[in-house]
């Protein structure tokens, strides 16, 4: 009976923690998409979460940005740069991922060491060089500097994490459609592809997701702003005016996390798998 | 007939190398090139419009001797770096090990806590932060309701930095996710085992559970530290490097030299002791991790 007792007080303590630390990760979500409707000085010195009043004026506005461009712009440019980006990473990532898990090909064991040691290539050695070389094929403010890299599988993490994946699936699939005389990319197309889907889903949700938040890339390669993607657009909102609007700011700050929200409830399973099982082989 | 059956696999196996040609070719012209590149532009003048120009080691000298600004910005970055990933290491596994227990809902708690991570580095949670944090902003308006001072959360040199931390140490789901299957795949009859020897909690956590988890503790140590020492968003957008040069990140300063004020090899010299910083712990790591890290397989993969 004590012991009993003793559990659910533990019991009830980690839910209060749980709940506590719940309301820490959600409250300024919340706040963000309240803060929206709120006059400045309703934002300001003020605890209240909820506003005086909905009005959806700081939508319409925040949308309408500087006028000439609008964030149907920066959306419409965001997923020309996203969709395009996750579709070549997963692709070109996958069939790099092929010839790894399943091929003895000469010098295999050095590509695949240079391959890892590429993980920890941090971006800040090569954005510099990366800049010029672009600079000089004329591919500044345009979305190739993410296209290409991406067409070229340099992205490392999503390539270990399919050859892993890869891994777990029976090699006899393969043979068999060797016997039955299948070629190399038969087998991959219909074969191990169906199979592989799971992960591709994973790392295409990864990939869209750290190119749709990034911005330090769009920063540096797109300077014109009818072709800004959305982080820079925010960015942009603070300086346009003397005094913030802030509901403006929050409402596109919330209408920009609003997709990714939406994706993750969506696809949830897929989120929780690729990273488990990225980190559990790592 | 052996023979010829030899002599078919080995072509086969050849078209590996038509399947990763596309990375090699990324690897060469977009890793290694780059990477190449920028030591030698390390070495030079070089402000894109004309070609570089080697002027030797004046830039590691001008870095090291003359420039004031680089020293507070490696101190700062280096604060930043043992500020969240240790703080974000310890948050995902104490949560994770407060989730690992069969309780109700607790999908949907994952799922609330990583809900922040899927924001990571995006500017629309850095403007959050940077207006919940301001004077009088809507955590200073909390601290007046419990009757406790206000903080200068970006305003105070000695503050701003914090603050800044505590964005990236909010977004810890991706680790705790990680440290959550990991706890999964801990055997239960080493517990089992241990509760028979009538080890208590603490010795059953810190003799089971954290040796086996050890491998996704070295994995995420390394990645957030490199990705750490390069960080850049958050602080770009909530102070831009101020107050008085307290958030100045070495990413911000890169940027900053880089692209601003166009001197890409004093900017790739800055890359460059980033990228030395980065080797010397990552080496530091791996060679500590014998001592620390437990492998199942003894470590060959």
């Amino acid at each position: 009976m004590k012991k009993k007792t003793k559990k659910r007080i533990n019991l009830i303590i980690t839910y209060v923690i749980i709940t506590f630390i719940g309301v820490l990760m959600l409250y300024p979500i919340l706040w963000m998409f309240f803060a929206a409707f709120k006059t400045n000085e309703e934002i300001f010195g003020s605890l209240k979460l909820l506003p005086e009043s909905f009005s959806l004026d700081s939508f319409i506005e925040g949308w309408r940005s500087t006028g000439r461009t609008t964030y149907t712009d920066y959306f419409i440019n965001t997923f020309k740069m996203t969709v395009p980006t996750t579709l070549l990473t997963v692709m070109t990532c996958s069939l790099v991922a092929y010839g790894f898990a399943r091929f003895r090909f000469p010098g295999k064991k050095l590509l695949f060491m240079l391959l890892i040691a590429t993980l920890m290539l941090p971006n800040a050695v090569i954005i510099i060089p990366r800049y010029s070389l672009y600079n000089s094929l004329g591919w500044l403010d345009t979305y190739l500097p993410f296209y290409i890299p991406a067409l070229l599988g340099t992205y490392p993490f999503f390539i270990f994490m399919l050859i892993q994946f890869m891994r777990g699936l029976p090699r006899d699939l393969d043979e068999s459609a060797y016997m039955d005389g299948c070629g190399t990319f038969r087998v991959y197309w219909n074969i191990l592809l169906p199979l592989q889907k799971p992960a591709l889903f994973s790392a295409g949700l990864f990939q869209f997701l750290w190119t749709y938040n990034d911005y330090m890339n769009p920063l540096i390669f797109i300077s014109s702003v009818k072709k800004y993607v959305i982080s820079l657009a925010l960015r942009l909102s603070l300086d346009a005016e003397s005094v913030v609007v802030w509901s403006r700011v929050m409402a596109m700050a919330f209408v920009a996390v609003l997709p990714l929200i939406i994706l993750f409830f969506a696809a949830q399973k897929y989120f929780v798998e690729g990273i488990a099982t990225t980190g559990m082989k790592g | 007939m052996e023979k010829v059956k030899v002599k078919r696999w080995r072509k086969r196996d050849c078209m590996g190398l038509v399947y990763v040609a596309p990375w090699l070719a990324g690897f060469l012209l977009l890793q290694l090139y780059p990477f190449l590149a920028s030591l030698y532009y390390s070495f030079c003048q070089y402000n894109v419009m004309a070609s570089p120009e080697w002027v030797g080691l004046k830039n590691y000298i001008t870095l090291f001797t003359v420039d004031t600004d680089f020293k507070k910005s490696f101190m700062v970055t280096l604060v930043y770096t043992l500020y969240t990933v240790p703080g974000k290491l310890i948050m995902s596994l104490l949560v994770a090990l407060l989730l690992n227990k069969n309780m109700k809902g607790i999908n949907l708690i994952r799922t609330v806590f990583y809900i922040p991570s899927l924001f990571g580095g995006s500017v629309a949670v850095a403007l959050l932060w940077k207006l919940m944090f301001m004077d009088d902003g809507v955590i200073n308006a909390v601290l007046g309701f419990l009757h406790l001072p206000a903080i200068q959360w970006l305003g105070n040199p000695g503050v701003a930095l914090k603050t800044i931390c505590m964005l990236e140490i909010w977004q810890f789901g991706s680790s705790m996710v990680m440290f959550l299957a990991a706890l999964k795949q801990v055997p239960a009859s080493l517990y089992e085992a241990a509760q028979i020897d009538g080890a208590d909690k603490w010795k059953c956590f810190f003799r089971i559970t954290l040796p086996q988890i050890t491998p996704i503790i070295f994995f995420n140590m390394i990645m957030q530290t490199i990705n750490a020492l390069q960080a850049y968003t958050s602080a770009a957008v909530i102070t831009n490097g101020g107050p008085v040069k307290a958030t100045y990140l070495l990413g911000i300063k890169l940027y900053k030299e880089a692209f601003q004020n166009y001197k890409m090899g004093y900017a790739s010299t800055i890359s460059w002791v980033i990228f030395a910083v980065i080797m010397a712990v990552t080496l530091l790591l791996f060679k500590s991790s014998s001592g620390w890290v437990y492998y199942e397989d003894g470590g060959e993969f």
